[in-house]
């Protein structure tokens, strides 16, 4: 089991000939990650990665050439949103975008496409999944990672990393965990993947990262108040960030009412989830968590 | 990214927007001969004399002024220019007025409040508008929210007629202005597209006395990742009003971002970054900045980003903290150490390095010789810098 990808997942790389995309598709063969294509227009027929992986033209010749069904996306900023299109219309059904910097307004088109052909995107400018010891999706380093039960969701690359490292002092490992991005306009939201996690057997607490900016983690909150089972273990970054001021992510950014942290932690509070007013107990907090 | 009024004006007056003109002035030599030229080509003796900074509030502070005689536009320009205008949003230290754009003066029957942005959470535009113009939006808002009339705008569609006229309708109007004014909503919401902006907001979009309707004021605020299809946009950029320091870094590749504690921090990924703040203020101390060294955290990047948060002299201890992903760690110690060697230690450095290659970090470190202070997780690196800021 575990959520959106496991050993299974047929992958096709969109941009597999750029320099990250190769480096990167380059580190998921090599966790095991079923890649069977790479797209890049232009240089189709051609072989990449020593001849391991095979080069098409369109995402579509990817699909019906090579069965793909999960694609991920290493393609610059000004053409990603396309990209993100173009496996939506191919029939792709999980669509996973690394890149970051797309514009906003290519964004919200995109989306809307994607609504309609019911594709789940996770993404854009976020490090990806990794079903541990199955499939790695993305730039998440495999080897942080240990195979267990939690599940995490986060908004932020990094701070993905630091949950994962502590949950590992601690003995717990991971089902699946999921960078669901930090721009504006993502695909996923964490209440999306809550409800993934809540419905996975091989799941039994989840760790959700979120930050200041929008209403997210609070309309997540508010879903686990109702319909969760499973402990959930939350921490908001950006306590100290000022109003007004864009932190680093498009998205984290305070514009007044209950997007600051507190505000969210607030509400997390008050939705029953375990919330850490320091990143530094999110790994004991779920220790404790999972005891009770 | 933000722009003045005066180019926000002009953005509008190429979208067919009708505006509040003027001319801008950075000289006070100009300034007899523009008054002139703005009272002749408008036919008006009394103009109004507008400080162009990109902080709002604007009015409040003093930095716009109705000028009834020559004489007074006069004087008016003369204090303005070079002023410290304090408002709101500049902070106490103001921000230097540079550049002054003098307009014509409107008699004005009513103000209205309109913007344009993106609802994150419908994956689409709102369109807001409001009775309540010229004050913040932000009370009225939280106060008395009826006031606001809002349409959501699908950006596949675009905007129609009927939502034009709904927000027209909204504020009152009738007759030739409700007219005028739908127009200007089409063209405001094709404005806000074709910039690729995140917000336009015009506060206040009045009514005058002979019914017309006109933009006072122009806030844009555009995506900076979309400004390499604007080039002209981009010109626009104004570096004198930003931080100094954060421009430097913006050409460092560096997201910094000052703030007014003395622990300073260095750190891979926004989210880390900010976590690193909340930790640092948890151990008792005040962070001095956000810095997000990104996804490349080299030797150069290291000693770049030591520069950047060294050049504020509040700054008494510094962490970095690098979880290492792509980013290896050993990289990052190697990167410390020669950027210390360069710039010389001028207060305690605490390092923190989990990830990849991180042992063999630790050990780079230790056998370096300088006085980095090593840390095992967060929590210790905080409490290591703060205690090394109280100290030093």
């Amino acid at each position: 089991m575990s959520i959106l990808v496991n050993k299974d997942s047929r992958v096709v790389v969109q941009g597999i000939t750029g320099s990250e995309g190769t480096f990167h598709a380059t580190q998921m063969l090599e966790y095991g990650t079923k890649i069977v294509a790479g797209v890049t227009p232009g240089k189709g027929g051609q072989s990449t990665l020593e001849g391991k992986v095979h080069v098409y033209n369109s995402v579509e010749e990817a699909r019906t050439e090579a069965n793909a069904n999960v694609s991920i996306i290493f393609v610059p900023p000004p053409f990603a949103a396309e990209a993100i299109v173009e496996a939506s219309d191919a029939g792709i059904e999980l669509v996973v975008c690394i890149t970051e910097g797309i514009p906003v307004h290519d964004m919200v088109k995109a989306k809307r496409i994607i609504d309609q052909n019911s594709t789940r995107l996770i993404g854009p400018n976020c490090p990806g999944i990794i079903t541990v010891d199955e499939c790695k999706l993305g730039i998440i380093p495999g080897f942080i990672c240990q195979k267990g039960n939690v599940g995490v969701v986060s908004k932020s690359g990094t701070l993905t990393y630091e949950a994962i490292g502590q949950l590992g002092h601690f003995g717990l490992g991971q089902s699946t965990a999921i960078g669901i991005g930090g721009d504006p306009i993502i695909g996923t939201t964490i209440t999306d993947v809550l409800e993934l996690f809540e419905n996975d057997p091989e799941t039994d607490g989840v760790v959700m990262i979120g930050e200041i900016g929008g209403q997210m983690e609070n309309e997540a909150a508010r879903w686990a108040k109702d319909n969760m089972t499973k402990p959930v273990v939350g921490f908001i970054a950006g306590q100290t960030a000022p109003s007004g001021r864009r932190m680093g992510h498009a998205g984290a950014i305070v514009s007044g009412g209950d997007d600051t942290a507190e505000a969210k932690m607030q509400i997390l509070t008050e939705c029953g989830i375990a919330v850490c007013e320091s990143v530094a107990e999110i790994g004991e907090k779920m220790k404790a968590a999972l005891n009770n | 990214m933000k722009i003045h009024e005066f180019q926000g004006k002009n953005i509008f007056k190429s979208y067919g927007i009708p505006i509040q003109d003027g001319y801008v002035i950075e000289n006070i030599d100009e300034a007899p001969e523009t008054i002139e030229k703005v009272q002749k080509e408008f036919n008006t003796e009394a103009v109004v004399v507008k400080a162009q900074i990109h902080a709002g509030g604007r009015g409040k502070g003093g930095g716009v002024k109705y000028s009834p005689s020559t004489k007074k536009a006069l004087e008016n320009v003369k204090n303005m220019l070079g002023m410290n205008l304090v408002t709101h949003q500049t902070g106490t230290d103001g921000q230097k007025v540079r550049k002054v754009y003098i307009t014509e003066a409107l008699d004005i029957k009513k103000e209205y409040y309109c913007a344009i942005t993106l609802d994150r959470s419908q994956t689409k535009d709102v369109f807001m508008v409001s009775t309540e113009g010229g004050v913040e939006i932000e009370k009225v808002a939280e106060e008395t929210p009826e006031k606001i009339i809002k349409v959501w705008i699908d950006p596949m569609v675009g905007i129609k007629s009927f939502q034009a006229r709904k927000l027209a309708f909204g504020l009152g109007l009738t007759g030739d202005a409700f007219k005028t004014a739908t127009r200007v909503f089409m063209k405001m919401y094709q404005c806000y597209m074709g910039t690729d902006a995140s917000i336009v907001e015009i506060n206040p979009l009045v009514l005058t006395e002979d019914d017309c309707v006109v933009a006072l004021d122009a806030k844009f605020n555009f995506d900076g990742n979309a400004m390499y299809r604007h080039p002209k946009i981009a010109a626009l950029r104004d570096k004198d009003e930003e931080d100094p320091t954060e421009v430097e870094a913006s050409e460092y590749n560096l997201n910094y971002i000052k703030l007014d504690g003395n622990v300073g921090c260095m750190v891979n990924g926004a989210g880390l970054a900010m976590a690193t703040m909340d930790i640092i203020k948890l151990a008792g101390g005040e962070p001095a900045n956000f810095l997000d060294v990104g996804g490349a955290a080299s030797a150069e990047t290291v000693k770049n980003g030591f520069k950047i948060i060294l050049s504020d002299d509040h700054v008494k201890a510094i962490l970095i903290n690098i979880f290492g992903g792509i980013v290896r760690c050993d990289r990052v110690a190697n990167g410390v150490i020669q950027a210390v060697k360069e710039l010389g230690l001028k207060v305690p450095v605490v390092v923190r390095l989990e990830g990849t290659n991180a042992k063999k970090a630790k050990t780079i470190l230790s056998e370096s010789g300088l006085a980095i202070i090593p840390a095992n997780d967060m929590k210790d690196a905080a409490k290591k810098v703060v205690d090394a800021a109280l100290k030093n």
